[in-house]
C-alpha cells in the first residue's frame, strides 16, 4: 500500500508571478517611509537600504503587495524604513512569520531581513526549515560577524579567537559559514554579495526575487562600531581581486590579477584527493581543467565545496555570487494546490457543508 | 433459557486491559451504542503516555470508563459498577476503585504465572474465589476464558492464533452489549468499514462481537439482563462527541461564520494533536494546517497568517504554551486576532502527558513578560468545546487580540451526547477589514502659506466602543504600515519610547481586554431555593463533578448555589456582586488554587479551595463532602450526606 500521495505541482514560475503589478513607473522615494533612519553613521545597512529602495521600483509590483518581515537586531529595523507592509517581530522568528504570510497569500512578495545572530543563532531552526520547505520568500542575511544591537559580543559567524566583551580571552566558538549552512539545508537559491557593491547587490536581489522558493542571500555588511574592517580585504581596491572569487553561471571560476581576456591568475579546479575544490595558478593547469560554475546543478556538492573556500578566520578570501539556483516545488504552492483541489472536490454553500459535517457520524433525533 | 430483565437508572462500566488490548476502541464502541440508544452518558478514557508500555504490567494498563443513564448525568462516575479486566494487571490496577458488590468480568486466559508476577500477584486471586481468604470476596466475579472462546469462534477465518486472539475485545464488547441491551448495528457497520481491506480480520471481529452477544444470551453464567431506558433530552439531533472533535468543528464553524480562511500552525503534542489531525481533513473549508518545526514556529506562522487576513490558530498543551510565550506577547503588542488553544495536561515540565489537570490558568493569565493581558475562555464539557471555540474567535476578531482557550485532557478525550447546533443560529463574526485611510493630518503652512491636509492611515487609531485597532491587510492600497514588538505611539503606531505614551498604551491594552466584559451575558447562578449561603464556583471541566456534588447536597436537603465561569479574563461584570451575596465561596480546581488566587486578588473574597491534582477528574462524592462541610460551617448546622451516598444519581 502506498503511503504517499502524488502531489499536484502547479508548474514552475517566477517568485513574483502571482503578485499584481503596477501600471505606472515607481520611484525609490515611494518606497521610503517617513521614519528617520537610525543606524550608526557609516553602517553598511544604509547602503543595502538604498539599494533595496532603488531596486524595488524595478520589480514593478504593487507596493501594497510587498511585505518585509524582520526579527531583532540592527538590520531588523529595516522594515520601518520601507513604505510597504511590514513586521518587525521577535528574535530569530521572522522566517516563521514569513512562512505564514507566504502560505496564506500567493499574491504577496515576501521578504525577510535578518542578521547573523538573528538567523543563525536564536533563529537557526526556523532558517533551515524554511530552506528545506522552500517557501516562496527572499531572505536577506546581513552578516557583520558581530552582535551590534547588544553592543559588541561575538556572533555565530565571528572568527575563532575573537576578543569581544563576552570573550575577553578570545572566542572558542567555531563559526558557521552561512552559505554552507544554507546549501546543507538544501536551499534552492543561495547567494552571497557585498553591501558596498551596489551593482552586484542589485543583480543578486533581482535573481533572488525572480526565483520561486526560498532565496537566501548573505550580504557582507560592515559594522563600523564593533567590527570595523571585517571585510576590508574584499573591499580594498588593492586586495579585492585576490580576495573575491566571483561566481558566474557557465563561466570558468578564476580570480586574482586578470589578463587582457579577463582570465584571472588564479582559478578553481576539482581536488580529487579531498573530493572538494582547490585554488591553483591558472598558468599551471590546462584551461579545460578549470571549474566551470554550474549554479543549476541539482547536486549541491560542488556548490558546497566552493563555499568551503571562504575564510573562517579573518576574511582574506571569499566566493561571491550565486552559488546555487535550482527549481524545486515550493511548500506554499503545494499547500494551496491541496486546498484548492479539496475545495473543487467539495463544492457548495459553506453553511450547508458545515451542517453536513457536524451531522456526520452516528446521530439520533429526539422529537 | 429465559433471562430476567432488571431495570437500572444508571451504570458505570470500566473496560480495562493492556494498552495493546484495544480497550479505548471497545469503550468508544460501547459509548456509541449507548448514545444511539438514547442514554445520557459521560466517558473517561485513561491511558498511559507510552504507545506500548511493557506488556502485562501495571503502568501498561489502559482503561475506558463510561457512565450511562436514563436521566441527565454530569460525570463519568466516581466508582465503576462493572469492571471488565482483560489481564491480571488490569484487575489489580482498578480493584481499588470498585465499590462493594461491583461486578468483575475477567478474562482468565492471561492469568498465567508470568502475567500474575508482572502484575505483582504471588498467587492467582481467581484460585480462591469463594474461599474464606478470597481477596475478591466483596465482589461478584465472573471468570471467563474470553480469549479462548474468541479463538474458537473465529477459527474458520484461518487467522494466526495471535491475530485471532486480538478479537477478544470485540467478544467482550458483544457480551456487555447483550447484558445492557445495546443496539449492535453501529458496531457491525463500524467494523465492516474499519477492516474493509482485510476481510478475514473484518469477519473475525464481527464474528467475535456476535459470539460475545450470543454467549451472554445462552450461558447460564448470566441470568440477568439489564435495561437502562433512554434519557429524556431536549428535542434535537444528537451525536456523541469528544472535546477535541467538538473544538475542531467549532474552529471550522468560526471560519465559516467570519468568512476567514483558517490557518493552524501547530506542533504535535499530547493531548492536543487530534485537533491538528482533524483540521487537516477540512481543507475544503479553506483550512490550512502547517505542521511546524517547533511550537514557536507554529504560532509564528499563525501570526503571519493573521497579519495577512486569515484567522491564525495555534494548538498545544502547557509545555508548548511555555515556548510560545514571547510570540503571544507579540500578538498582544501588534493587536492581531489569534487563537491559542491549550489542551491542559498534568505538569510541571513534561508532567503527565495523557492525564488531565487545570494548572495552566495562571500561565495563561500572566505567563508573559510585561503587562500582556490575554482574554481567557474555558469550555465546561466536551460538547461545549464547540461553542467555546466560536466565542474565542468572536473575541479575537472583534477585539484584535490573541485569545487563550483552556481545554484539558478530560474534555479532549472524554465524550458526551451533543445536541448538534443549527449553523444558522450561530453568530456571524465581521472581520471589518480596514479599506480606507482613517486620519486627516493638517500641516501648518509656513510663512503665511495656507495649511495643507493629508489623509493618512494610522494603524493604532481605535474603535471607540471596542478599543480595537484597524486590521489592514497587505494588498490594501494606501494602508501600507509597519507593526512590531516595540512600543507603539498612540494612534500613528510608530515606535515611541515616550514615558507618558508607554503608560497610556499599557493601560489602553488592558482597557481593551477589560472592555470585552461589556459584551458578555450575565452569569447564570444555579441557586434553586435562593436560600444558599454557600456558593461553589468553578471553571472548565470541573463543571460536571461540581454540578453532581451540588445535586447530592441538595438531594440530602441542604442549600448550595453553583456558578461556572466560561470567561476567566476578563471576569463577567456581575461576578463581584454574585460573590458578595454568599457567606462562603468554595472553589474546586484540579490545581493548587489558581482561580482562588485570582478571585481573592480581584474581589477580596475569602475563597476556600478544594484542590486535587491526581491527573483525574474530581469526584462528585468528595466534592459533596467538601460542600457539605462548608454548608455546615456557614449555616451552623450538622450536615449528614450518608442517606444519599448509596443511591446518589449523579
Amino acid at each position: 500500500m502506498s503511503t504517499t500521495e502524488k502531489l499536484p505541482f502547479p508548474g514552475l514560475r517566477s517568485g513574483v508571478d502571482l503578485v499584481p503589478t503596477n501600471d505606472t513607473p515607481q520611484t525609490g522615494k515611494e518606497y521610503t517611509s517617513d521614519q528617520e533612519v537610525r543606524w550608526c553613521p557609516g553602517c553598511g545597512d544604509y547602503a543595502v537600504l538604498k539599494a533595496v529602495q532603488g531596486f524595488l521600483p524595478q520589480l514593478g509590483l504593487r507596493r501594497e503587495n510587498i511585505v518585509f518581515v524582520s526579527g531583532i537586531g540592527c538590520s531588523s529595523r529595516f522594515p520601518y524604513y520601507l513604505d510597504t507592509y511590514g513586521m518587525h517581530s521577535i528574535h530569530g522568528r521572522a522566517p516563521s512569520i514569513a512562512t505564514g504570510i507566504a502560505t496564506a497569500r500567493e499574491d504577496l512578495s515576501v521578504w525577510v531581513v535578518t542578521g547573523d545572530g538573528d538567523a543563525l543563532s536564536i533563529g537557526g531552526n526556523h532558517l533551515i526549515h524554511a530552506l528545506r520547505r522552500n517557501v516562496n520568500m527572499t531572505i536577506l542575511l546581513f552578516n557583520n560577524r558581530i552582535y551590534g544591537l547588544t553592543k559588541g559580543q561575538y556572533s555565530p559567524t565571528s572568527e575563532a579567537g575573537k576578543i569581544t566583551k563576552s570573550t575577553p580571552m578570545g572566542s572558542v566558538d567555531h563559526p558557521f559559514n552561512p552559505v554552507s549552512l544554507a546549501l546543507g539545508a538544501e536551499g534552492s537559491f543561495v547567494a552571497r554579495t557585498i553591501d558596498s557593491d551596489r551593482k552586484h547587490l542589485t543583480a543578486v536581489l533581482s535573481a533572488a526575487a525572480a526565483h520561486r522558493g526560498t532565496s537566501f542571500v548573505e550580504i557582507y555588511q560592515n559594522c563600523p562600531i564593533f567590527n570595523d574592517g571585517a571585510f576590508d580585504a574584499i573591499k580594498d581596491n588593492d586586495t579585492k581581486a585576490d580576495a573575491i572569487i566571483p561566481l558566474e553561471h557557465g563561466k570558468a571560476i578564476t580570480f586574482g590579477t586578470r589578463d587582457d581576456e579577463g582570465h584571472g591568475a588564479k582559478g578553481l579546479i576539482r581536488d580529487h584527493e579531498t573530493g572538494g575544490v582547490k585554488v591553483v595558478l591558472t598558468a599551471d593547469v590546462a584551461p579545460d581543467a578549470l571549474l566551470v560554475h554550474d549554479a543549476h546543478n541539482p547536486d549541491p556538492s560542488t556548490a558546497f565545496a566552493i563555499s568551503r573556500l571562504t575564510d573562517s578566520g579573518y576574511l582574506n578570501q571569499s566566493p561571491i555570487g550565486i552559488f546555487r539556483q535550482v527549481e524545486r516545488p515550493t511548500y506554499d504552492d503545494q499547500t494551496r494546490a491541496q486546498i484548492s483541489s479539496a475545495k473543487d472536490a467539495a463544492p457548495g454553500d459553506p453553511t450547508e457543508r458545515l451542517t453536513a459535517l457536524v451531522n456526520g457520524g452516528d446521530t439520533w433525533t429526539i422529537v | 433459557m429465559s433471562k430476567q430483565v432488571k431495570q437500572l437508572d444508571r451504570v458505570i462500566i470500566r473496560f480495562a486491559g493492556d494498552s495493546g488490548d484495544g480497550m479505548q476502541l471497545t469503550g468508544d464502541r460501547f459509548t456509541q451504542e449507548s448514545a444511539v440508544f438514547g442514554n445520557d452518558l459521560v466517558t473517561l478514557p485513561n491511558f498511559p503516555a507510552e504507545i506500548r508500555a511493557p506488556q502485562g504490567t501495571l503502568p501498561g494498563v489502559s482503561s475506558f470508563q463510561v457512565h450511562f443513564a436514563d436521566h441527565d448525568i454530569l460525570t463519568a462516575g466516581d466508582a465503576p459498577d462493572v469492571l471488565v479486566a482483560m489481564n491480571p494487571a488490569a484487575l489489580r490496577a482498578n480493584l481499588g476503585d470498585l465499590p462493594k458488590g461491583a461486578q468483575i468480568i475477567v478474562d482468565t486466559h492471561d492469568f498465567t504465572a508470568r502475567n500474575l508476577t508482572k502484575a505483582g500477584y504471588d498467587t492467582n486471586p481467581l484460585d480462591f474465589l469463594g474461599d474464606a481468604n478470597d481477596a475478591l470476596g466483596e465482589f461478584s466475579v465472573f471468570p471467563l476464558d474470553l480469549t479462548g472462546m474468541t479463538v474458537e469462534a473465529v477459527k474458520e477465518f484461518g487467522l494466526s492464533r495471535k491475530d485471532a486472539a486480538r478479537a477478544k475485545n470485540m467478544f467482550a464488547l458483544g457480551l456487555l452489549s447483550w447484558m445492557y441491551g445495546r443496539p449492535t448495528e453501529s458496531t457491525t457497520a463500524f467494523l465492516s468499514k474499519r477492516f474493509a481491506k482485510v476481510p478475514a480480520i473484518r469477519d473475525a471481529n464481527i464474528t467475535a462481537f456476535k459470539s460475545g452477544w450470543n454467549f451472554g444470551e445462552t450461558t447460564e453464567t448470566f441470568v440477568v439482563q439489564y435495561e437502562i431506558k433512554p434519557a429524556p433530552m431536549a428535542p434535537g439531533t444528537y451525536r456523541n462527541i469528544t472535546g477535541n472533535l467538538a473544538l475542531s468543528y467549532g474552529l471550522v464553524a468560526a471560519g465559516v461564520q467570519s468568512g476567514l480562511p483558517l490557518f493552524l500552525g501547530s506542533y504535535p503534542i499530547t493531548p492536543a494533536s487530534d485537533i491538528l489531525h482533524e483540521l487537516s481533513k477540512h481543507k475544503s473549508f479553506g483550512v490550512t494546517t502547517f505542521q511546524a518545526e517547533d511550537e514557536i514556529s507554529g504560532i509564528g506562522a499563525a501570526i503571519g497568517a493573521s497579519f495577512s487576513g486569515q484567522l491564525g490558530i495555534t494548538t498545544t498543551s502547557g509545555p508548548g504554551i511555555a515556548l510560545k510565550g514571547e510570540f503571544i506577547g507579540l500578538a498582544v503588542m501588534t493587536e492581531l486576532p489569534l487563537l491559542v488553544i491549550n489542551v491542559q495536561r498534568g505538569g510541571p515540565s513534561t508532567g503527565l502527558p495523557t492525564k488531565t489537570e487545570q494548572s495552566d490558568l495562571l500561565q495563561a493569565m500572566y505567563g508573559r513578560n510585561g503587562e500582556a493581558p490575554v482574554p481567557i475562555i474555558a469550555p465546561q464539557s466536551p460538547g461545549d468545546c464547540f461553542d467555546a471555540a466560536v466565542e474565542a474567535a468572536r473575541i479575537a476578531i472583534t477585539y484584535r487580540t490573541p485569545v487563550m482557550l483552556l481545554s484539558d485532557g478530560y474534555l479532549a478525550n472524554g465524550s458526551e451526547p451533543w445536541r448538534i447546533p443549527d449553523i444558522e443560529d450561530l453568530p456571524t463574526i465581521d472581520p471589518k477589514f480596514a479599506t480606507e485611510r482613517n486620519k486627516t493630518v493638517t500641516k501648518k503652512g509656513k510663512d503665511g502659506a495656507e495649511d495643507t491636509t493629508t489623509e493618512e492611515f494610522w494603524p493604532y487609531l481605535r474603535d471607540e466602543e471596542t478599543l480595537a485597532r484597524p486590521w489592514a491587510i497587505p494588498g490594501t492600497p494606501g494602508l501600507e504600515h509597519r507593526i512590531g514588538g516595540l512600543e507603539k505611539g498612540d494612534g500613528h503606531g510608530n515606535i515611541s519610547y515616550e514615558p507618558a505614551n508607554h503608560d497610556l498604551m499599557v493601560r489602553t491594552r488592558q482597557a481593551k481586554v477589560d472592555r470585552i466584559a461589556e459584551s458578555l451575558p450575565p452569569l447564570q447562578v444555579d441557586d434553586p431555593t435562593g436560600e444558599a449561603k454557600v456558593l461553589v464556583i468553578g471553571w472548565g471541566s470541573t463543571y460536571g463533578p461540581i454540578g453532581a456534588g451540588c445535586r447530592r447536597v441538595r438531594k440530602a436537603g441542604y442549600h448550595v448555589a453553583q456558578v461556572h465561569l466560561r470567561h476567566l479574563n476578563p471576569f463577567p461584570k456581575d461576578l463581584g456582586e454574585i460573590l458578595a451575596r454568599y457567606d462562603k465561596v468554595l472553589v474546586p480546581e484540579m490545581n493548587l488554587g489558581q482561580l482562588s488566587l485570582l478571585l481573592r486578588g480581584k474581589y477580596l473574597v475569602d475563597a476556600v479551595g478544594y484542590n486535587m491534582v491526581r491527573g483525574l477528574p474530581l469526584k462528585a462524592a468528595d466534592l459533596a463532602d467538601a460542600i457539605g462541610a462548608l454548608v455546615a460551617d456557614a449555616e451552623g448546622i450538622t450536615v449528614d450526606l450518608t442517606p444519599i451516598a448509596e443511591e446518589a444519581s449523579s
